[in-house]
């Protein structure tokens, strides 16, 4: 596009690193430079290309440059879109609340079973109660995984078991002894009127009552669930969106490690 | 297939060929036994019987579960159907009907001549084969008229989970050149052991496969097709535990591209082989008759094992697939046997292997519409080198000569497409298609390079696993995990009690009708 992107006067700020404020990075400290795409669903014309402006605008760019637009089909145009970032975040004063373990991949969990734990761990997963969704726990367990992230049923190191769907408490802590598990997966995806919260509660009460809450570790995942809640619930972790096999089974592989042999 | 660009021995092809037809024919030997609770939901769809009942429990299930309950379900479902015609003179809808509120039991009627029930029920199913020609002529039709695209088919998927904005997609991309437009599953639904009812507006990853949903994209697309001039396909997935069914909702609302594969099944939704291979084998008859291309899903093969590695193992599979396809009365033209670019971007002059396999592929099955899958293993967040990789695998399938080209998505491994992914991929297939249209006539390969040697060892292999398979039998190669490094014993997985054996009353009379039989 034009030269005047990049006139002196354009860059009239401040280039020091500041860690209390920091921006996008284009070329230069705290030039704010973002590039982002998006489709709006109005034809192609120049108030179309407007609106994307005005829209960049709202969401806090200066300087905003439509460098492509094309209608995809009638009434949605496609923007790619350059802007100069106007916020900035306290990179010092950020807490990120989560799991303590390192993620690894597939290959990497599975040597540090064999070195640090020398036998294969026993995992059982279900969707347990009336929860009929096992997006969740095949997302984890099932050995397409998904997105991209084989599930556990494919690790070399880890014995896994989905029992699927709509698994009854009982059921579901009866395997877990059968299999002498080392960890069991919960799979939570209906949240009406807190039904997994209850669920949930049961399932500790019940490990507690037989004895075993401490004998395996407990972990429960869904898009409603955080770490903190898992941990509020009396579970050792708890997994959200955006986590996967690799999340997860690192986990179990550290935290067993830590368990049996105080590492 | 007289010369190989790749000096290929076509004897030895032959004599694969000839391997993996003894190998589907003793697995024909089995299923020719047998019947499943979804063929039988099946039989109940194709003579006319829809809805649910006051549970929203599909009547197919309903009709089907209370002829298994009784432990009759081997004499099958026609015979009893036709029986209570007979002796109600009620419709088979209304038969259904009276059993979901309770009041009939069907195995519990006076039981007529066979012959007698034969040729009531014959009407119903004559009805249903005539509406399924029909819609083979209709597409005829439209490809007559409105013509195609050229191959290789632009294939997208959408995925919103809600019928309605999966048109507003679909139409989208038809109007950005999309030849075949898939309407991926809600995650699960291949689980599920009956098929939901109605237009759906949630899902997981995908839309439920209903039969009301294949009915407003269908004329979705009939709509877009007369706009942009050319005939737009429809795709869906008959895999699962309710194949066949899906199979029969398919044919009666004319969609034209099937997934279709037992061996997927078995290894990457740990379905029960004897359920979903007897299941298939319907379920092909059916999409063959109905003039619908199968895609099989050897691709997925290598997501799980190393693409260089095993890719004899696809080869071996699509041999396979190919000859339990021939069994079921499918000619060649309709069989999308899958294979996939999935090599590991950082292997040095992978785009040669992967380009000789692509053309070998070709020259083994030189009739097949192949479906060829872009690269999803190593997709990754980086998008911008994830348009390369597509490009790369543009670039082999319009040299090669590919029939289906599903569409590699720059956010693959990031979510559902958004209509500008969907953009993006079909103006990178047309760039390069156009590009490099002439190229496969325009390049040989050298004697004994990396390409033509990488084939041919490629074959070798293949041609060694499918002769070891036949000496231990599908089935028991399932269990040894020659596929994707998987598991899958004959009396595991998800299926088995559907399994019925077919007893001295047993009579389907669409095989007969369709397989083979031409329109």
């Amino acid at each position: 596009m034009s030269g005047g992107l990049y006139s002196m006067d354009q860059r009239d700020f401040d280039q020091t690193l500041d860690l209390k404020k920091i921006k996008p990075y284009g070329d230069t400290m705290n030039d704010g430079k973002t590039q982002m795409s998006f489709t709006l669903p109005v034809p192609c014309n120049d108030e179309a290309i407007e609106a994307a402006k005005q829209l960049m605008k709202k969401m806090g760019f200066e300087n905003s440059q439509v460098v492509y637009y094309k209608e995809l089909t009638k009434g949605f145009t496609f923007f790619n879109c350059y802007g100069n970032c106007t916020h900035a975040i306290d990179f010092t004063s950020i807490h990120v609340q989560k799991v303590e373990s390192t993620v690894m991949d597939m290959k990497e969990t599975d040597e540090f079973i064999r070195e640090n734990l020398g036998r294969k761990l026993v995992v059982v997963g279900a969707s347990t109660g009336t929860d009929a969704h096992t997006v969740g726990i095949d997302a984890i367990m099932n050995m397409k995984g998904y997105a991209g992230h084989y599930g556990i049923e494919r690790y070399e190191m880890f014995e896994a078991l989905n029992m699927g769907a709509q698994v009854p408490n009982e059921e579901f802590i009866a395997k877990a002894i059968e299999l002498k598990a080392d960890a069991l997966l919960v799979s939570q995806t209906v949240t009406q009127k807190d039904v997994h919260i209850k669920n949930l509660t049961e399932l500790v009460e019940m490990m507690e009552a037989e004895g075993l809450r401490d004998k395996m570790l407990l972990i429960c995942g869904g898009p409603r669930i955080s770490h903190e809640l898992a941990k509020e619930l009396g579970y050792d972790a708890g997994f959200s969106m955006n986590s996967y096999a690799d999340d997860v089974a690192s986990y179990i592989a550290q935290e067993m490690n830590r368990r049996i042999n105080n590492k | 297939m007289n010369t190989s660009k790749l000096g290929l021995d076509f004897k030895k092809v032959e004599e694969a060929k000839k391997i993996s037809g003894k190998i589907a024919l003793e697995v024909q030997k089995f299923v020719d036994n047998y019947s499943t609770v979804a063929v039988e939901r099946t039989l109940c769809r194709l003579i006319g019987i829809d809805g649910v009942d006051a549970n929203d429990v599909p009547l197919p299930n309903v009709v089907v579960n209370q002829i298994h309950e009784n432990g009759v379900l081997g004499q099958g479902v026609l015979f009893y159907l036709g029986n209570a015609i007979i002796e109600t003179g009620l419709n088979p809808q209304e038969i259904a009907d009276k059993m979901a509120v309770g009041g009939l039991e069907i195995t519990k009627l006076k039981i007529n001549d066979n012959k007698k029930i034969q040729d009531t029920i014959y009407p119903y199913v004559e009805a249903s084969v005539n509406r399924i020609r029909k819609n083979v002529q209709q597409r005829n039709e439209f490809l007559g008229t409105l013509g195609e695209g050229p191959k290789p088919y632009l294939y997208v998927i959408v995925a919103t989970g809600n019928i309605y904005e999966d048109v507003i997609q679909a139409q989208a991309a038809a109007r950005q050149g999309a030849d075949i437009i898939a309407v991926i599953r809600t995650t699960g639904q291949s689980l599920l052991d009956y098929v939901p009812f109605g237009a759906t507006t949630e899902g997981f990853g995908g839309t439920y496969a209903t039969q009301e949903n294949f009915r407003i994209m269908r004329s979705a697309l009939d709509e877009v097709g007369q706009e942009v001039g050319k005939y737009i396909r429809l795709c869906n997935y008959c895999s699962g535990l309710c194949m066949p069914e899906i199979a029969a909702m398919g044919a009666l609302e004319r969609l034209d591209v099937m997934l279709n594969d037992a061996l997927y099944g078995i290894l990457f939704r740990d379905i029960n082989p004897q359920r979903t291979i007897v299941d298939q084998y319907f379920s092909r008859i059916i999409n063959g008759f109905a003039g619908v291309i199968i895609n099989t899903g050897e691709d997925n093969y290598l997501t799980t094992a190393d693409a260089f590695d095993e890719a004899h193992t696809v080869l071996a599979s699509d041999l396979i697939n190919e000859q339990l396809a021939k069994l079921a009365g499918m000619p060649e033209e309709q069989m999308g046997l899958g294979h996939a670019f999935e090599m590991t971007p950082d292997l040095e002059n992978g785009f040669l292997y992967e380009l000789a396999q692509a053309q070998m592929t070709r020259e083994i099955f030189p009739n097949a519409p192949l479906k060829y899958m872009p690269p999803t293993k190593f997709m990754t967040g980086n998008i911008f080198r994830g348009q390369i990789q597509n490009a790369l695998f543009n670039e082999i399938s319009i040299w090669t000569g590919q029939g289906i080209q599903l569409l590699g998505m720059i956010t693959e491994a990031v979510h559902t497409p958004f209509m500008s992914d969907r953009y993006l991929a079909i103006e990178n297939a047309k760039y390069i298609f156009s590009n490099m249209k002439n190229i496969g006539d325009e390049v040989e390969f050298k004697k004994d390079g990396i390409i033509q040697l990488r084939a041919q060892k490629v074959l070798d292999d293949a041609f060694n696993l499918v002769s070891e398979i036949e000496k231990e039998g599908l089935f028991d190669a399932l269990e040894k995990g020659m596929f994707a490094d998987i598991k899958r014993s004959k009396t595991g997985g998800k299926g088995l009690a559907g399994v019925v054996a077919k007893s001295e009353n047993y009579f389907n009379p669409f095989i007969g009708l369709m397989k083979g039989g031409k329109n």
